[in-house]
C-alpha cells in the first residue's frame, strides 16, 4: 500500500516554508517539517506557538497563506479530497458529536468514508471492543467521561484505517491516570504502522510517544532532532525537592537561585505539593544542590528527579522564555475550543 | 502537477477526486440518519415543532378571533378560516431557523471539523440538514391542521391545501439560505436565534398573516404589501379557502428565486471558507 511521492523520499508529511497569519499575528512564520513514514513526530510548543495552526492547514481545513505541505504523497492545497482519505485526525477540535451514541458516531464515519453498511457495523463493533468502548456503545458520548470521549475520538480517527495521523494536543485537559489510557492506545495504533504527528506543551509526553521531536515557538521552529539529541542538548532535568518545612519554600527558592549552580530557569515553588521544583543542568548541579540545602541545615523529605520543564526546554532552546504558562487552559491558538 | 503523476501508485482506494452522485447520497444519507438521531436521542427539540402550532393556534382563535371575525364580517369561525393558511407560513418561517441554530452547534463543538477532514462533498452536510429541517416542518405542519381542523377549520380543497404547503416550503427553503448565512456567521445557537427573532418577528406580524392589513395605517400597508409573508399567507388562504391566487402566488415565487439567488451564493461561500 505505497501513496508515497517519488520526490518526498518515503516521508509522509513534508512541510516547507509554511506560512499562515492571521492580521499582525504570524501563526506559522515559515515552517519545515518531516515526518518519516511510520514514525511517531512530536511537535512540542506552548500556547499560541501555532500547532493546532499546523495541524489544521495538514488537515485541509485551513489554507496556509504560502508555502507547500505534502501528506501520503498528496499536496495541501491541489488534492485535498485525495488526502483526506488517508488521514485521521484527534484532538483538541475535530470532535465527535455528543448527541449520538458511541456506535452510532463510528459507524456514521465509516458512511461517510464510503464503507459498506455491513463492513461499517463491523468496523464500528471491533474499534468499540478495541478502544474498551463497548460497554458505553450505546449511550450518547456527552455522558462519556474526559477519558472515553477522548477513546472514542481516536477510535473515530481509526475507522478509515489511515495512514498518518493527526493528534493534536491528545491528552491536554486529562487526568494523569486517563492521560496514560490515551498513551497506550496511541503506542497501540503506532504498532500498527501508522505515521503519527502529535503536538503537545508536554515534554513528557513527546518523551513517552515520540521519537522524534520538533520545537515550535511563536510559528517558528527552534530546534528539531531526535528526542535523545535533544534532550541532550537541552541537558537538563527538573529536581523536585519537598522540605520537611513548608514553610521554607519561597525563601529556599530564592536562596537557590542566587547561588547560581542551578539551570537556566528560575526556581519555582510548588504550593498544592509543598515542593520547590529546582531546574538542574548535570549530576553535579544535582549534587551541590543537595548540598547547599544541607549545608544550611534544611531537612529534606523527599527528592526525585523529573524531565526538564517547557519552560527549560524553551529556554535553553531559545534563550527566552515560552511566552504562556505551560499551565493555563488547554486552548492552543483557537478562541473557542469543545473539550 | 496532475493528481496522475502522484497518485499511480495508489491500490486501495479511487483516486479520483470527484464525488460520484451515489456516494452524494450515501453522505447525504448517513448524516440525515445523524439528524434523526439527535431527535431521537432528544426528543425535547421537537417541543417547538409540537407545541407552536398548537399554542399559536389555540391563542390566536380564540384571543383574537372574535373580534378580528368580526371586523372579517363574521365570527370566530370566520377568522379560523382566515388564519390557519397564514399559520402554515408562519410556521414554516419560524422552524426554518433550525438550519442556522443546528449549524451553529455543529461549528462550535468541531463535529463539523470532523467532516470537513473526511473525504465528502460540503454540500451533503448542507442537504442533509436541509432535509430534516423540512421533515420536522411538514410535521408542525400536520399538527397545526389536526388541530384547525379541532377549532372548525373546514379542509374543503386537498389539493389546494397541499399546493399552499408545497408553496410555503419553498419559501421556507430559500429563507434556509438566509439562516444558514447566519449560523456560518454567529457566535453561537443563542445568537442566531435572537437574530433569527428579530429578523421574523417584523415580518410575521408586519403581514397579512394573522389580521387583514386594510385598517393599518398607511406607511405599514406599504411595508405589509412587499412583505413576502403577506403574499404567501394570500396566496395560501386563496389556495386553501378560495379567493385570488396568481398574482400572491407570483410575487412568493419571485421572492423565492431572488432570496435564494442572492442568499445561497454567499451561504454556501461563508460556509465553505469558514476555517
Amino acid at each position: 500500500m505505497t501513496r508515497i511521492d517519488t520526490r518526498t523520499g518515503g516521508a509522509a508529511v513534508t512541510v516547507r516554508g509554511l506560512v499562515k497569519h492571521y492580521g499582525e499575528t504570524k501563526a506559522l512564520d515559515g515552517v519545515d517539517l518531516n515526518v518519516r513514514e511510520g514514525t511517531v513526530m512530536g511537535v512540542l510548543g506552548p500556547n499560541g506557538a501555532g500547532k493546532t495552526t499546523l495541524v489544521r492547514i495538514l488537515s485541509t481545513l485551513l489554507k496556509a497563506d504560502s508555502g507547500q505541505a505534502t501528506v501520503a504523497g498528496y499536496d495541501v492545497a491541489r488534492q485535498p479530497r485525495q488526502l483526506r482519505r488517508v488521514i485521521g485526525l484527534t484532538g483538541q477540535y475535530a470532535s465527535v458529536d455528543e448527541k449520538l451514541p458511541g456506535w452510532e458516531n463510528l459507524y456514521m464515519i465509516g458512511r461517510l468514508l464510503d464503507l459498506a453498511r455491513k463492513e461499517a457495523r463491523t468496523r464500528a463493533d471491533e474499534l468499540l471492543e478495541r478502544f474498551s468502548l463497548t460497554e458505553a456503545a450505546k449511550r450518547p458520548a456527552s455522558t462519556y467521561s474526559g477519558g472515553m470521549r477522548r477513546r472514542l475520538d481516536l477510535a473515530a480517527s481509526m475507522i478509515g484505517r489511515p495512514a498518518v495521523l493527526f493528534l493534536d494536543e491528545p491528552t491536554t485537559g486529562l487526568d494523569p491516570r486517563t492521560r496514560n489510557e490515551v498513551w497506550d492506545e496511541v503506542k497501540a495504533m503506532v504498532g500498527d504502522g501508522v505515521t503519527v504527528l502529535l503536538t503537545t506543551q508536554y515534554m513528557e509526553e513527546a518523551e513517552q510517544l515520540a521519537s522524534e521531536l520538533t520545537v515550535v515557538d511563536r510559528g517558528k521552529v527552534v530546534a528539531d532532532g531526535r528526542i535523545d539529541d535533544l534532550k541532550a542538548k537541552v541537558g537538563g532535568r527538573t529536581l523536585r525537592i519537598r522540605p520537611a518545612d513548608a514553610l521554607q519554600l519561597r525563601p529556599l527558592a530564592g536562596y537557590l537561585d542566587g547561588l547560581g549552580i542551578t539551570g537556566l530557569a528560575t526556581t519555582t515553588v510548588d504550593g498544592d505539593t509543598g515542593t520547590l521544583l529546582v531546574p538542574i543542568l548535570s549530576d553535579e548541579q544535582l549534587t551541590a544542590v543537595v548540598g547547599a540545602l544541607t549545608a544550611r541545615g534544611v531537612t529534606l523529605a523527599s527528592i526525585t528527579t523529573e524531565l526538564p520543564s517547557l519552560d527549560e526546554v524553551f529556554l535553553s532552546l531559545t534563550g527566552h522564555r515560552a511566552s504562556v504558562p505551560q499551565d493555563t487552559a488547554p486552548v492552543d491558538d483557537r478562541e473557542e475550543v469543545a473539550v | 502537477m496532475s493528481a496522475a503523476t502522484t497518485t499511480a501508485a495508489t491500490t486501495t482506494v479511487t483516486d479520483d477526486a470527484r464525488i460520484s452522485l451515489r456516494a452524494h447520497l450515501r453522505h447525504t444519507g448517513a448524516l440525515v440518519r445523524r439528524n434523526l438521531l439527535w431527535i431521537r436521542q432528544d426528543p425535547e427539540s421537537m417541543a417547538d415543532a409540537l407545541l407552536m402550532p398548537v399554542i399559536f393556534t389555540l391563542l390566536f382563535v380564540f384571543v383574537f378571533g372574535g373580534s378580528i371575525g368580526q371586523a372579517l364580517g363574521g365570527g370566530q369561525d370566520r377568522y379560523v378560516q382566515y388564519v390557519i393558511p397564514g399559520m402554515i407560513a408562519m410556521m414554516s418561517m419560524t422552524l426554518s431557523q433550525g438550519v442556522g441554530t443546528g449549524f451553529s452547534q455543529d461549528f462550535n463543538s468541531g463535529v463539523m471539523d470532523r467532516f470537513r477532514s473526511l473525504p465528502i462533498g460540503r454540500g451533503s452536510v448542507l442537504f442533509a440538514k436541509i432535509s430534516v429541517e423540512l421533515l420536522r416542518m411538514l410535521f408542525a405542519t400536520t399538527v397545526l391542521m389536526i388541530v384547525s381542523v379541532a377549532v372548525g377549520f373546514d379542509i374543503t380543497n386537498w389539493p389546494g391545501l397541499f399546493a399552499a404547503v408545497a408553496l410555503s416550503t419553498a419559501f421556507a427553503s430559500s429563507i434556509m439560505w438566509v439562516f444558514l448565512t447566519l449560523g456560518v456567521i454567529m457566535k453561537n445557537a443563542q445568537s442566531v436565534q435572537a437574530m433569527g427573532f428579530l429578523v421574523l418577528f417584523p415580518l410575521q406580524f408586519g403581514s397579512s398573516i394573522f389580521a387583514p392589513t386594510t385598517s393599518m395605517p398607511g406607511w405599514l400597508q406599504a411595508f405589509t404589501d412587499y412583505n413576502p409573508l403577506s403574499t404567501l399567507a394570500d396566496a395560501a388562504r386563496g389556495l386553501m379557502v378560495g379567493g385570488p391566487v396568481a398574482h400572491d402566488l407570483w410575487v412568493t415565487l419571485g421572492w423565492s428565486v431572488a432570496i435564494t439567488a442572492v442568499m445561497a451564493p454567499i451561504a454556501i461561500h461563508k460556509f465553505r471558507t469558514k476555517s
